[in-house]
């Protein structure tokens, strides 16, 4: 199925990133430096500014720190999809990730929830990690 | 008081009709006509002026680029000091201190601080078409319609830590359309309850359309000069006191805490020290509102009330005409007007009430103001305090 939304214009920074997720893994940069994980993946640590950084996988589970229900599409692209829920995930490995809670009704997603990753591919080098409610 | 002492010595905006330029100005056009009636406003010509501050997100190459060049030329100046300052809403605070850093240094006498935005007339609002890469490719994928998504990511936040109930957001929606309904310039004057507000159309929830600034045209023009320069001229002058921006991230997934407003705090705390006032001591404030959120955080941020306690802070008429603490006294980007970069309005409304031309609006005696911007989403802030002399 062709895949019409927008789709990352990946960089060196990302491309381990949006790459994993075509194994069924979610990777993080990870600095070697302050032992933190980061994202956005960048060329420095945001956290100590050092650039000892590694790809390490993370366990993809986390918690939802905040959400909201699209009722208006972001474009013409997501007409299709409303209502349809971005979430902030805080990660376990830390880290806090935008992206869209799944397989879910909006009237049914909370702060606090338990989500665990899964991964849309829409093209040979890109997976999108987004969420599900872990039940 | 020294004599380089920043003072604005002269403001104008550009009449709307139904929300656009009544005579159909493009950018160019709106920003001459702001820029010669606020040097009107203080009885000086175009040829003194020798700085030139701008922004918005119209241009050449895309937003930004060459922007004060393109402006002066139109004019027909070549200014020795200038900024282009990027930074979303709040740039024309951070503008109001360059060009007070610039006047007291000697860089130049006479700034022009001047912005113009046809978007309501060009129906160049929309939620698509943002950019895939750089730091957007992790945001733009998944849809988060900016930037009122943002702010609703806030918003639930907040709610979910403070207790705060929609009914509370709405009253900052009817605050301002209060204070609106006072100002023969503001686009929406109908009457507007929180049962109006809560039943307007969903945007992102928890975000209602009333909760939403409005899309419309504008352009606005301050000019700043030194203290000695403006015993000569006819307007009376208001002080620039103090200053202060800050900036914290672009996307909200890089917010550590969605319930602190960071820009907000830094740059307050910069203004009001540098002021040497206290907050107390401030008549009236005009607080960014590019939704309702907005307020509530900045009202903490600044410190007027303690974390969490805004809409306690808010409720019964409390920011409203009549209330005990007037904010956003021209209706503001909720219900008076919102070109998309509303900072240099509140401006605009802060020298008017120290004026006191600000009719039956007017603030009794405002003798200080603070004035505060939010640019981006969440992700920049700048302050101002101003006074009467």
């Amino acid at each position: 199925m062709e895949y019409n939304k927008p789709i990352p214009v990946v960089d060196s920074d990302s491309e381990p990133f949006w790459a994993s997720g075509l194994s069924g893994k979610l990777k993080l940069p990870h600095c070697s430096s302050c032992g933190k994980f980061h994202y956005y993946p960048r060329t420095l640590c945001p956290h100590c500014h050092l650039t000892d950084l590694s790809y390490k996988e993370v366990s993809g589970n986390g918690t939802i720190y905040s959400y909201t229900v699209q009722r208006r599409p972001a474009g013409n692209e997501f007409k299709d999809d409303v209502p349809y829920i971005v979430a902030l995930i805080d990660l376990e490995e830390g880290p806090r990730m935008l992206s869209n809670i799944v397989g879910l009704a909006p009237e049914e997603v909370a702060i606090g929830q338990r989500v665990a990753v899964q991964f849309i591919t829409v093209s040979d080098s890109i997976s999108l990690p987004v969420f599900q409610v872990q039940k | 008081m020294k004599n380089n002492t920043p003072v604005i010595v002269g403001v104008a905006d550009l009449p709307l009709e139904n929300g656009k330029f009544a005579g159909g100005e493009n950018v160019l056009q709106a920003q001459a006509k702001a820029a010669l009636a606020a040097l009107d406003d203080a009885g000086l010509k175009m040829s003194d002026v020798d700085g030139l501050l701008t922004s918005g997100v119209w241009g050449l190459n895309g937003p930004g680029i060459l922007m004060p060049v393109t402006v002066g030329e139109y004019l027909g100046i070549t200014p020795r000091y200038m900024d282009s300052t990027n930074i979303g809403g709040s740039v024309f605070e951070a503008q109001l201190g360059h060009a007070s850093l610039a006047i007291q240094s000697g860089q130049c006498e006479v700034a022009l601080i001047v912005y113009g935005s046809a978007q309501r007339s060009a129906r160049a609002r929309s939620f698509g078409g943002r950019p895939t890469d750089l730091n957007f490719q992790y945001d733009v994928p998944y849809g988060l319609a900016n930037p009122v998504g943002t702010y609703a990511l806030a918003t639930m936040r907040y709610m979910h830590e403070t207790g705060a109930r929609p009914e509370d957001l709405a009253e900052v929606a009817v605050s301002a359309r209060r204070w609106a309904q006072l100002n023969d310039a503001a686009f929406k004057r109908d009457d507007l309850t929180i049962e109006d507000v809560l039943n307007s159309p969903q945007i992102c929830d928890p975000l209602r359309a009333a909760d939403c600034c409005l899309v419309t045209d504008g352009a606005g023009a301050v000019i700043v000069t030194t203290s000695e320069r403006a015993k000569d001229l006819k307007s009376q002058p208001i002080d620039v006191l103090g200053f202060g921006e800050a900036q914290a991230s672009l996307l909200v997934s890089e917010m550590e805490d969605l319930c602190r407003l960071l820009p907000a705090e830094m740059s307050s705390r910069r203004a009001i020290e540098m002021a040497g006032v206290s907050l107390t001591d401030i008549d009236v404030m005009q607080l960014y509102d590019s939704f309702t959120i907005t307020v509530l955080l900045t009202l903490e941020a600044i410190g007027v009330c303690k974390r969490g306690e805004a809409a306690q802070f808010v409720r019964n008429g409390r920011i409203a005409p009549g209330g005990a603490f007037p904010i956003n006294t021209g209706g503001g980007g909720l219900s008076n007007m919102h070109p998309g970069m509303f900072g240099i309005f509140l401006i605009i409304e802060a020298v008017r009430q120290l004026r006191g031309e600000c009719g039956s609006r007017q603030v009794d005696d405002a003798r200080l103001a603070l004035v505060h911007g939010t640019g981006g989403y969440l992700s920049s802030g700048a302050t101002c305090i101003l006074g009467r002399a």
